[in-house]
């Protein structure tokens, strides 16, 4: 197998595909918002409940790849508990990860997210792994509306 | 059997491989194995030489100059149309419309369908084709370009669009479709004649036969069908058909658009613009016959030309005496070859476990779908392209039909005569490294 394939699908990644970590409906979020990518019909559902600035909950919904489902699990994990601005820092600071080619600083900031940095040498797989991340924007911006990538 | 036997009978691969350079090119590091013919197919040299000396030594605009370069630009152009006639089995020249795709096509027909042709410079009102409750026909696995179109002459005119729904197979429910002609109100019927992401061949001669007798006109979508099979549209009694050159060994940019005469001389204009006009002023103006009326402003000359390359290119792989008894043989030959390759790559792709193929439609053209058990579509298409395997994943804007065969998305290999069964070899084999990329971690996962 390609190595650079192995890079790409870490274990991690393939762990959080197959057994996807918050992936369900919250029943009362504070705000949602859908994500889709026309490209390839993939669409998520990203339901978040705040609390005084503070993410309390958030979870998603949806069918997509690998990259797209492990990416949406990592970031559930990764902002819960975190205010709403570190989480909007948080999609900053992937989002400069994975689009950034040739990149090989190290991001201590964005803990398991890193495992996602393979997808900059994917131009075609990096809207999958922003997608939940475009989509969780929108909740915390109170936009309802449908996010896409194109 | 004998080696001349053997030559008249079948393609030469390994010679029509040298025709298409691009197929020893390295895709990250392996050989190409390109399977993305659906998508679109590629060129070979002849297409591209003929392109090139169009630039080269011919380059003009048509029907316009009295100069010598652009005579020599019309003859050439004008030979391409004569030769797309001879492709299809139409009965003139006229009827053969020369647009900048199959979309182009279709959306043609169907904005014609759903306007109204009044005369310019008069104050008399004609009524479109289309009306208020009339019925649209389209099957469960058109092409978004054969649905969207429709949508949008349905909404200006206050028709209705009704789906014709397909088997598990993937084929036309036939009955279904009989007992849908009998509301009496069915003006269209749209159907692919090939579907690009199943691969059936659709029965379009009996659909057409039925459309008729209820009083509807028949579009057959002809992207996939013009690759795969010997096409003959009075034989089909197809009122329309369209084909999407690039997908059939031509340059991209160009598509034909076959129109039964008398059905467009009744439309009115599509665009607007010159060489579609007999005269203009302001208070009136007059169009231009066919198939002029319908190709307003400048063509894609060079690659028409280069379309009418590749038709030489295909009828060079068959013998006879005319262009028509060529393109015939070498469609028996192409026919054979697709028919031995998707069989194979049917058995192989079976074989392997947690895969199903979506579409198992008798007689299929080589579209070969599928779907592995919890790997989606795009994570086999990047692990496959990491082998030099293009293949395409996805809806094949098809939502409709994906929705039907209720996934999101699948994976498709797709082939031209040109494809070995190496290379079929070389697929399995990566569907095989994607289970096992996939598998690597699902035992220890599942002991937790």
């Amino acid at each position: 197998m390609n190595s650079d394939l192995r890079e790409l699908y870490q274990e991690v990644i393939l762990d959080h595909n197959r057994s996807p970590r918050n992936r369900k409906r919250l029943d009362q979020p504070t705000s949602q918002a859908e994500g889709h990518n026309p490209l390839c019909g993939d669409n998520v559902t990203v339901y978040l409940h705040s609390d005084g600035g503070m993410v309390t909950d958030v979870a998603f919904e949806g069918n997509g790849c690998a990259i797209s489902t492990a990416s949406a699990s990592l970031m559930t994990e990764a902002v819960k508990g975190k205010s709403l601005a570190e989480a909007e820092s948080l999609f900053r600071e992937f989002q400069k990860m994975v689009t950034t080619p040739g990149e090989d600083a190290s991001h201590p900031e964005l803990g398991d997210l890193e495992v996602l940095a393979g997808v900059r040498d994917y131009p075609v797989r990096i809207k999958c792994a922003t997608l939940p991340w475009h989509t969780l924007h929108a909740a915390i911006s109170g936009v309802n509306e449908k996010v896409s990538t194109e | 059997m004998s080696a001349s036997l053997t030559h008249r009978k079948q393609l030469d691969i390994a010679k029509i491989r040298n025709d298409f350079e691009i197929l020893s090119e390295n895709a990250n590091g392996r050989p190409l194995v390109y399977l993305d013919n659906a998508a679109t197919s590629q060129k070979p040299r002849q297409v591209l030489e003929a392109v090139d000396a169009f630039y080269l030594h011919a380059n003009a605009n048509v029907h316009r100059g009295v100069h010598f370069l652009s005579q020599k630009a019309t003859t050439k152009y004008d030979a391409a149309r004569e030769k797309i006639q001879t492709l299809l089995g139409a009965r003139g020249p006229e009827e053969i419309i020369l647009t900048k795709g199959c979309t182009e096509g279709i959306n043609l027909v169907a904005t014609c369908m759903s306007s109204p042709n009044s005369p310019l410079g008069s104050s008399e009102r004609r009524q479109p084709y289309l009306g208020v409750g009339d019925e649209i026909l389209l099957s469960n696995m058109e092409h978004h370009s054969n649905i969207v179109p429709w949508q949008l002459a349905a909404t200006r005119v206050g028709a209705t669009v009704k789906v014709i729904p397909i088997t598990d197979s993937g084929e036309i429910d036939l009955d279904a479709y009989r007992a849908l002609l009998k509301s009496g109100k069915v003006k269209v019927v749209g159907i692919v004649h090939v579907s690009n992401s199943l691969g059936t061949v659709n029965p379009v001669r009996e659909m057409a036969r039925l459309a008729h007798e209820a009083g509807a006109i028949v579009i057959v979508d002809g992207a996939q069908g013009g690759p795969h099979l010997r096409v003959n549209v009075q034989d089909l009694d197809a009122d329309f058909y369209t084909l999407s050159c690039h997908k059939l060994y031509a340059p991209t940019g160009v598509g034909v658009l076959y129109g039964k005469k008398q059905l467009l001389e009744g439309f009115p204009p599509y665009h607007g613009g010159g060489d579609m006009v007999r005269t203009v002023s302001f208070e009136e103006t007059t169009f231009a016959p066919l198939p002029a009326k319908f190709e307003a402003g400048t063509p894609n000359v060079a690659g028409v030309i280069g379309l009418g390359a590749a038709i030489d290119y295909l009828a060079s792989l068959g013998a006879g005496e005319t262009l028509a008894a060529r393109l015939d043989s070498a469609f028996e030959k192409i026919h054979a070859r697709e028919r031995e390759l998707t069989e194979y790559a049917m058995g192989r792709m079976a074989e392997i476990p947690g895969l199903r193929l979506t579409g198992t439609a008798p007689g299929k053209a080589g579209i070969i779908s599928f779907v592995l058990e919890s790997v989606h579509p795009h994570d086999i298409g990047t692990i496959l392209d990491g082998e030099g395997i293009a293949i395409r994943a996805g809806h094949h804007c098809c939502m409709p039909l994906m929705a039907r065969l209720g996934v999101p998305a699948t994976a498709r290999a797709s082939l031209a005569f040109y494809n070995t069964t190496e290379e079929i070899d070389a697929l399995v084999q990566g569907v095989y490294k994607v289970k096992d990329m996939f598998d690597r971690e699902a035992a220890p996962a599942a002991r937790r």
